[in-house]
């Protein structure tokens, strides 16, 4: 099934939530509107056409110029029905979610997919993008009382952090050579 | 004996179930194990609630290593990033290397010459091998049993030598880059690299007779930390971990890249015990299944290294004019099979020789999420043994 | 004190050049002496280990040699006084006989020789040595040297041992020939870390400790016999009393444990305390067997039994001592703390168990008392089933050379001596170290499923069997005598089996050897 069908089958389900289909570029996708990303998931991974049981990644982007935090869910199929025999094809999709920078935020699927759960806690630590259900949303790579959210584009790098000072390689050098 | 009851004090019982435990009350513990720990390979951190030898609870914490290997993509061209690639799972550099490199292929639309694509093949299923033998070894030190491991490492060293023989270097190679690889082989490597799988095949069977199928090894890995299918997909497991759990799935099979489709070789699952010289007591899923995967995929791993070796063309070995290319407005997102799983990589760029984002999707990471449902009411020795089995490279969860 | 430090002063002022200029004389003698004798030493290495042993060796045999002489004069002296002593006479009380120097010296005459031309001056030598308190003064110096020198070459046997099984080298470099100090150079180091006790620990238990550990084990060297005389105290509870002491060393891990203030420590010492409850009693029932078997708890009677070479050794008396000996051999792993049963100090469970908060001196009390444990429950196995210091040949062959000095030396080495009781301890220690370096470590349901549930039955079962077999032993039945003569050779046949399959297989192993890693790669290619 190519990203092409999965697009059809999600418009004619949901219609107006699926805000484009972004099939173009090396890495075709649909737009979801975040409000109703949550059915938008069950529907990606319960419907007995879609089955996209594995959640590969979810990664965040940062749109500083159109004043925007992207989400994108990567999902895939693993038949599950004859596990031992041998697959040679595979049925890839992915979802983006734009939201709004100042107030982003995206419904969780950790209840869905289990792997979710981590890769939301990621997303929340680096690019701040809160997921409203998740069970248990706090930085997962950065200490608990860091401030800022990294891999935004116009973060700041503290240059103290509990009395140590830090200097960064972007003072010292200019590595956008 | 029922009316004796030895109570503890309140405060310190956490959500005490007293139908569970018999008639004597014990207090439960919360017990650090890590960032500074043998057996967690790396900075890992797990807070286990215990009760006596039992392990309630064990919740992972990460983020010791981290390095801001995203951000630095967002800094450095596509050439230059290479190297913090080998950075993240450390023991497995190449595989990381040729995830990357495909990613910004892809974006770019670059072809990889032949002789480039059959050289990364061979290097990639070599690191495999490498990375199984740490994997085993280090398996066999959270067991106990030493001498499994420096054997495993004794194997490595060689791989390491015919890498340094090729690169330069024995740990963080970058030697596989984008548009095929940087280096032609020297001389003589081939036929060294045919000597060395001679000689690597006859020692499977050493780790097999020390290891594998000795029986407190058996005793001590079957029947413990069972995934299963569901929960290995719901949780994004993926690479031996997957096929652990009895799924005959393998990105070399189902998606190929590199020209992995012109290769003759099976993709090994766990099987029940009982069958297939597979041990009594071991089920599809537990720790020993996940250890047995990676030794059946370092056989397949040697028969696709002399396809390679047997068929390598003459030629360039990288496309020409690799560096300040610039990255079209568009975004890619590859995986490629690491020895511990899928290792994704989404590269966006905006028209300029620098990425605007890299995200780096680290099979380790995704493994490791498992360990809260997988260290459920186990024994506290079963934590190294769950964790060893899925094992973990804090250089990638962390990244 | 301030005219001290004042004559102190002046005295440097008016000696201080001599000594600089003596020093400074002295200084490159020093130095070529260095750099003479540093390369000698080193080339010399094996060969001044190997004196040291022998020296030792040589040692301890003259110090018996001079013990037996003075005995041999009390009795002497004695007869020709017409005093009959009877039974062993008591050397520990010197009221009761004593001799005077001018009574050795007549004694010395006798001999002949050498000693009779130093009578004048050994006279005085001699005249202590027949005092209790003198000799046990000696025994003491012999017990802690072989209390200290034990665990550093068990140690270090232990290194060299993994080593070649993990085709390594082991230690190579300290002392020159295979590194033969190395453990000493690690007792210094650690003797010169710093004492270091955690802020939250228990400081007196924290100290108290290791003592609880060392004590024990230093302990049970007083009743372990060495030989038919190489004895400190021969008791006639002996057995029971080193499983008493070797028993209170797990009083010290449960101490070390709690006192540490550290979770994982506290781990350890219950993990100890849990597998000691399951792995005492097996090893007690097993113990139990040559007991019964020889119907005394003294050692030497124990192995005097067994001096009928290598078929009388119990271990081959019955099919069931031969499975005792498997379980004794099993759970003395246990108790050592040795894998598979390493569990308190499983280090890639619990850190290092209850070891994790101790460093330098205190740290390695624990290693000399485990490695000391080691040894004695090796020593326990040989006496009790492989015959003690005797050795394979029927100790009476050894009767037909006499009783002169040399004499008893061949017998010593050939048919019974300390030298064979070492041996095999050496070796079974060996065969602990081959499994540790083998085998992965079992979780604690595991051990206590195999200490109660398999060994326990196991055990009694033996003791059982062996019972009755004793029982019929008494019994005047021919045909039950032919029984156990067929399988005492049979057992003893597959015991010679096993002594001749072992060194082939090493020597096997060692002709078709594989040259060291590295050679494949690394030489003709280029870059490497």
């Amino acid at each position: 099934m190519t990203p092409e069908e999965v697009c059809q089958i999600l418009k004619s389900e949901f219609g107006e939530a699926i805000e484009d289909a972004l099939l173009e570029g090396a890495h075709p996708c649909a737009k979801v509107a975040a409000h109703r990303w949550g059915e938008v998931a069950t529907f990606l991974r319960d419907d007995s056409r879609l089955r996209f049981n594995l959640l590969r990644s979810i990664t965040a982007i940062d749109m500083l110029a159109d004043d925007k935090l992207a989400c994108v869910y990567d999902v895939m199929h693993i038949p599950t029905d004859a596990p031992a025999e041998l697959v040679t094809t595979t049925i890839i999709f992915a979802v983006r979610i734009e939201v709004d920078r100042n107030a982003p935020s995206i419904p969780s699927v950790a209840s869905l997919w289990p792997a979710a759960d981590w890769h939301e806690r990621e997303a929340f630590d680096m690019m701040g993008i809160d997921f409203p259900g998740h069970p248990d949303l706090r930085r997962i790579l950065c200490c608990d009382d860091w401030v800022g959210y990294p891999l935004r584009k116009d973060y700041d790098f503290p240059l103290e952090y509990h009395g140590i000072p830090a200097t960064t390689e972007f003072e010292l050098t200019n590595p956008r050579h | 004996m029922a009316d004796t009851v030895f109570e503890a004090s309140p405060d310190t019982m956490i959500d005490y179930d007293s139908s569970q435990q018999g008639d004597l009350r014990t207090e439960e513990m919360l017990i650090n194990m890590g960032p500074q720990h043998p057996s967690t390979h790396g900075v890992l951190r797990v807070v286990l609630r215990t009760d006596g030898e039992m392990v309630l609870e064990a919740i992972p914490h990460i983020g010791y290593l981290h390095r801001c290997a995203e951000k630095i993509g967002e800094a450095v061209q596509p050439y230059q990033y290479v190297p913090y690639t080998d950075r993240m799972d450390y023991l497995a550099g190449m595989n990381n290397n040729q995830a990357f490199s495909l990613a910004i292929e892809r974006l770019c639309g670059i072809e990889v010459p032949p002789r480039g694509e059959t050289i990364r093949v061979a290097f990639a299923e070599l690191n495999r091998i490498a990375s199984h033998l740490v994997s085993l070894g280090t398996y066999g030190l959270d067991m106990g049993a030493f001498t499994p491991f420096l054997y495993c490492f004794r194997e490595r060293e060689m791989i390491l030598d015919l890498f340094e023989a090729a690169c330069g270097a024995r740990l963080t190679y970058s030697y596989i880059t984008p548009g095929g690889v940087h280096d032609d082989l020297p001389a003589s490597w081939v036929e060294r690299c045919l000597e060395f799988l001679d000689y690597f095949e006859t020692k499977i069977s050493d780790y097999n007779n020390l290891l594998s199928f000795n029986h407190i090894f058996v005793k001590r890995t079957s029947r413990v930390g069972v995934i299963s299918i569901d929960d290995a997909i719901g949780y994004g497991l993926t690479g031996p971990c997957l096929r652990g759990s009895g799924i005959r799935w393998d990105l070399r099979k189902t998606a190929p890249y590199d020209g992995y489709e012109n290769y003759d070789f099976d993709i090994p699952i766990a099987k029940p015990g009982g069958t297939d010289e597979i041990p009594e007591g071991v089920i599809v899923g537990d720790c020993w299944s996940r250890y047995w995967v990676r030794v059946l995929e370092m056989t397949e791993s040697v028969k696709i290294i002399r396809q390679a070796l047997g068929r390598l063309p003459n030629g360039d070995f990288i496309a020409p004019k690799m560096k300040n290319i610039k990255l079209p407005e568009d975004e890619v997102y590859v995986e490629v099979e690491n020895p511990r799983g899928q290792l994704g990589f989404l590269v966006a760029g905006d028209k300029s020789a620098i990425p605007s984002r890299v995200k780096a999707r680290g099979p380790s990471f995704c493994n490791l999420c498992i360990t809260e449902k997988a260290c459920k009411n186990v024994m506290l020795a079963d934590v190294p043994a769950i964790i060893g089995s899925i094992d973990v490279v804090m250089g990638e969860v962390d990244r | 004190m301030r005219i001290l430090l004042w004559k102190l002063w002046m005295g440097y002022r008016i000696f201080g050049p001599i000594i600089e200029l003596l020093m400074a004389m002295f200084r490159p003698f020093a130095v070529a002496m260095y750099r003479m004798g540093g390369p000698i030493v080193a080339q010399m290495a094996g060969m001044i280990l190997i004196s040291a042993v022998v020296a030792v060796c040589v040692g301890v045999w003259a110090h018996a040699m001079l013990f037996g002489f003075v005995d041999e004069s009390i009795l002497a002296t004695a007869a020709s006084a017409g005093v009959e002593l009877t039974g062993a006479f008591s050397y520990v009380s010197p009221a009761t006989w004593g001799l005077t120097p001018s009574q050795i010296a007549v004694q010395l005459q006798q001999v002949g020789g050498v000693a009779a031309n130093m009578s004048g001056v050994a006279q005085y030598l001699l005249w202590p040595v027949q005092f209790g308190i003198v000799r046990d003064l000696v025994g003491l110096g012999a017990l802690m040297g072989l209390f200290n020198i034990i665990p550093v070459y068990t140690i270090w046997w232990e290194r060299k041992v993994a080593g070649r099984i993990q085709s390594r080298l082991g230690p190579m470099r300290v002392g020159g020939w295979h590194g033969w100090s190395q453990s000493p150079a690690d007792g210094i180091k650690l003797l010169l870390k710093e004492d270091l006790i955690p802020d939250g620990a228990d400081a007196p238990l924290f100290r108290l400790a290791p003592y609880f550990n060392i004590i024990p084990s230093a302990l049970a060297f007083v009743a372990l016999p060495f030989g038919a005389t190489y004895v400190f105290r021969e008791l006639d509870v002996a057995l029971i009393f080193i499983l008493g002491v070797l028993g209170v060393e797990v009083l010290g891990v449960m101490l070390a444990g709690w006192a540490s203030n550290n979770k994982w420590s506290v781990y350890g010492a219950m993990r100890e305390a849990c597998q000691m409850v399951s792995y005492e009693i097996p090893l007690g029932m097993a113990l139990l067997l040559p007991v019964v078997t020889t119907g005394t708890l003294n050692l030497t009677k124990i192995v005097d039994a067994q001096s009928g070479g290598w078929f009388h050794w119990l271990v081959f008396s019955s099919p069931f001592a031969f499975i005792g000996f498997i379980a004794f051999f099993v759970a003395s792993l246990a108790s050592c703390k040795r894998a598979p049963f390493d569990l308190p100090e499983a280090e890639s469970e619990l850190v290092a168990g209850f070891l994790t908060e101790y460093s330098g001196i205190r740290w390695s009390f624990f290693f000399f008392a485990e490695y000391a444990a080691m040894f004695v429950v090796c020593g326990l196995a040989a006496i009790l089933f492989l015959g003690g210091w005797h050795s394979p040949l029927p100790a009476s062959w050894g009767a037909a050379l006499g009783d002169a000095w040399y004499a008893r030396g061949v017998k010593g080495l050939l048919f019974s001596g300390p030298v064979w009781f070492v041996a095999k301890c050496v070796f079974l220690l060996y065969v602990q170290i081959w499994i540790r370096w083998t085998l992965p470590r079992i979780r604690i349901d595991q051990v206590l499923y195999a200490c109660v549930q398999v060994l326990l039955p196991l055990t009694m079962l033996m003791l059982l069997g062996t019972t009755v077999w004793v029982w019929a032993s008494t019994s005047e039945c021919e045909t039950w005598a032919m029984v156990t003569a067929i399988t005492r050779y049979v057992l003893g046949g597959i015991g010679l089996m096993f002594a001749f399959a072992f060194p082939a297989i090493a020597a096997y192993g060692f002709y078709h050897r594989r040259a060291m890693v590295g050679n494949l790669v690394q030489d003709a290619m280029p870059g490497s």
